[in-house]
């Protein structure tokens, strides 16, 4: 038996496989078994509705996908009236996710959000496409201390902020969303990209720029949270093209104490179960009484191999 | 685990290892359907005929599903392919698609022999639907949106409920399935070689049936000059109709929110998810594409 149960700050999930902020819905039930989840996300609310970006939304590219989707929203009253009770139905710990455009709204967002019947409010302040000067705060140290700092006075709940891998330095954002009372990090959101439609020399998608996930993006995001990890002390969640068992392992190894799943989703929708199941197996086979000890388990030093090439004699 | 279990090398554990089946309240599921034959029927469209699950037999006209196909060249496809059924055959437990070979999706999947396996995600989305009012229906089908409208022809064939196929295409090459629709009722073929399938004289077809009663709800697929005339006759007459809509999707299940089009209710605008809150749509209330 291994104990799959990983805890992030306050929050105990009975394992580390959970969905990525809009990459599910209780619409999923009709191919999986959402109670199997560690924990389940919400997609992202706004305070009012928002149509989202024109389509096409989403274009397929080598290692993944680019998206721009524009956070549709039905606003927070029909978000706690119907989708809260939604969600409630099943029983893995809920998620709320939020976005706002300034700061002062994002303070008031948490307040009310976090009244609702969440365990955990994640802040959701890198959606690519937004306009950087309203809502993608994580490109800048200073905004995501503001807004961090803010939030985590409106609430007891859990804050888990999650982050941008489009940030010129994600360590200096890291330590300054810790600074401000991050819980956790969501380490990270997608990366901005351009797709060209070599057929009619347009973008390939309606909004223009998109983020680009997938399984293309996992090095980069390994290292970050790899960085990230070593910078703050407070629990990290590996976000960003994982496909596969040995996957998660990687960002638990570089320092995850959880992850979140988004594009397997689209491609194979039981693989969050999948991956439930074959974490197990992978932990038994290799002796680890406890999935939470591959946490930061990485060995830091050269590879094998370095070794034996130093050792072997030259020409 | 040894190496051939699904998670030491297949990069996406899928496609190369029957999924386990899905418990029964579950209406979807992933499975591997043996291809039992994939012919072309013209220079472009190619007709596939699958073995398929008991929960994907379920499927009921109009309901599609997420295909992953394989890849025409050196790269991977990253997502699946929404396909809609053309026809079911409960009977021999197999489900047929008729699809138009145009990116690297239909390539990819144009290239899958007898006895190869398809990965299908499905059934999906809603479907069409019948009212036990209605004693004649009309269908109105052009290019592939052809075969989307075949199951709910059969359908209604099977409910002793007249149909009247239009079927619109390139030349006669093109007109593909016109047997299945004829078992199902009666079929006008309109074509752009004679200049038959020009919108006017489809919509006059229209009003002839229309005046001799024979229009009692509209089903249309496949073009949007069509959907249009159809949906303004059916508004003037008061005749229901239900439209299949295409669009780009991602998980083809409801949480992504990629394949939106735009529908008017009361003359307010809203989007809504092809996937899950359709593919079938209202005709009066989708505003085309």
């Amino acid at each position: 038996m291994v104990d799959m149960s990983v805890r992030i700050g306050s929050v105990t999930l009975k394992n580390p496989i959970m969905p990525g902020s809009g990459c599910f819905s209780t619409d999923l039930a009709q191919v999986m078994d959402i109670n199997r989840l560690g924990a389940m996300v919400a997609k992202t609310v706004s305070r009012e509705f928002r149509p989202g970006n024109p389509p096409p939304r989403a274009a397929e590219v080598e290692g993944g996908m680019i998206n721009s989707i524009g956070l549709p929203t039905k606003g927070i009253d029909y978000f706690f009236k119907h989708q809260v009770p939604d969600y409630r139905r099943f029983t893995p710990p809920l998620v709320g996710s939020i976005s706002a455009t300034t700061i002062e709204d994002f303070e008031a967002m948490a307040r009310d959000v976090a009244k609702s019947d969440i365990d955990v409010l994640e802040v959701n302040i890198s959606c690519p496409t937004r306009d950087p000067k309203g809502g993608n705060f994580a490109l800048h140290e200073e905004h995501t201390y503001e807004v961090t700092k803010l939030i985590r006075a409106t609430t007891d709940k859990p804050v888990w902020v999650k982050l941008s891998p489009n940030a010129g330095d994600i360590v200096a954002v890291a330590k300054a969303a810790e600074r401000g009372g991050a819980n956790a990090l969501v380490v990270a959101n997608t990366i901005l990209g351009l797709k060209i439609n070599t057929d009619t020399f347009r973008p390939a998608i309606g909004n223009k720029f998109g983020g680009l996930s997938g399984p293309g993006i996992k090095p980069i995001i390994v290292r970050m949270v790899y960085q990230c990890a070593k910078a703050v002390r407070i629990p990290i969640i590996g976000c960003g093209g994982i496909v596969k068992v040995e996957d998660v392992v990687e960002y638990m190894l570089a320092g995850a104490t959880a992850v979140m799943i988004g594009y397997l989703t689209f491609r194979n929708p039981t693989g969050m179960i999948a991956i439930i199941d074959g974490l197990e197996q992978w932990c038994a086979k290799r002796g680890f009484a406890r999935v939470a000890d591959l946490t930061g388990a990485m060995i830091d030093e050269p590879p094998m191999e370095t070794f034996a090439a130093a050792a072997a004699p030259i020409g | 685990m040894t190496a051939s279990e699904p998670f030491a090398s297949d990069p996406f554990m899928v496609g190369k290892h029957k999924p386990k089946d899905a418990p029964a309240h579950i209406s979807a599921e992933e499975s591997l359907c043996p291809v039992v034959s994939h012919a072309w029927v013209n220079a472009q469209y190619k007709h596939l005929v699958v073995e398929a699950s008991a929960k994907a037999l379920a499927v009921a006209p109009g309901q599609f599903f997420n295909l992953l196909c394989p890849s025409p060249d050196v790269g991977e496809l990253f997502f699946r392919r929404p396909q809609s059924v053309y026809r079911i055959d409960r009977k021999h437990g197999r489900i047929e698609f008729l699809y138009k070979c145009v990116g690297r999706g239909t390539r990819g999947l144009a290239t899958l022999q007898k006895g190869d396996a398809l990965n299908m995600v499905g059934p999906l989305g809603k479907g069409f639907w019948l009212d036990p009012a209605w004693k004649h229906i009309v269908v109105l089908g052009r290019g592939v949106g052809i075969a989307t409208l075949g199951p709910i022809s059969q359908l209604a064939g099977e409910n002793n409920v007249g149909v009247t196929a239009i079927l619109s295409a390139r030349d006669k090459d093109f007109v593909m399935a016109d047997v299945l629709f004829r078992e199902a009722g009666e079929v006008i073929s309109v074509l752009d070689t004679d200049g038959s399938s020009a919108v006017e004289n489809v919509e006059k077809i229209l009003a002839g049936l229309i005046a001799q009663q024979r229009a009692d709800a509209f089903f249309t697929c496949g073009s949007n000059r069509l959907f249009q005339m159809m949906k303004r006759l059916g508004k003037v007459h008061r005749i229901p109709g239900q439209v299949a809509m295409e669009q780009v999707m991602a998980c083809g299940l409801g949480p992504c929110y990629v394949c939106v089009r735009t529908f008017e209710v009361d003359g307010r605008q809203e989007l809504r998810r092809v996937c899950i809150e359709g593919p079938v749509f209202d005709m009066q209330e989708a505003v085309g594409w």
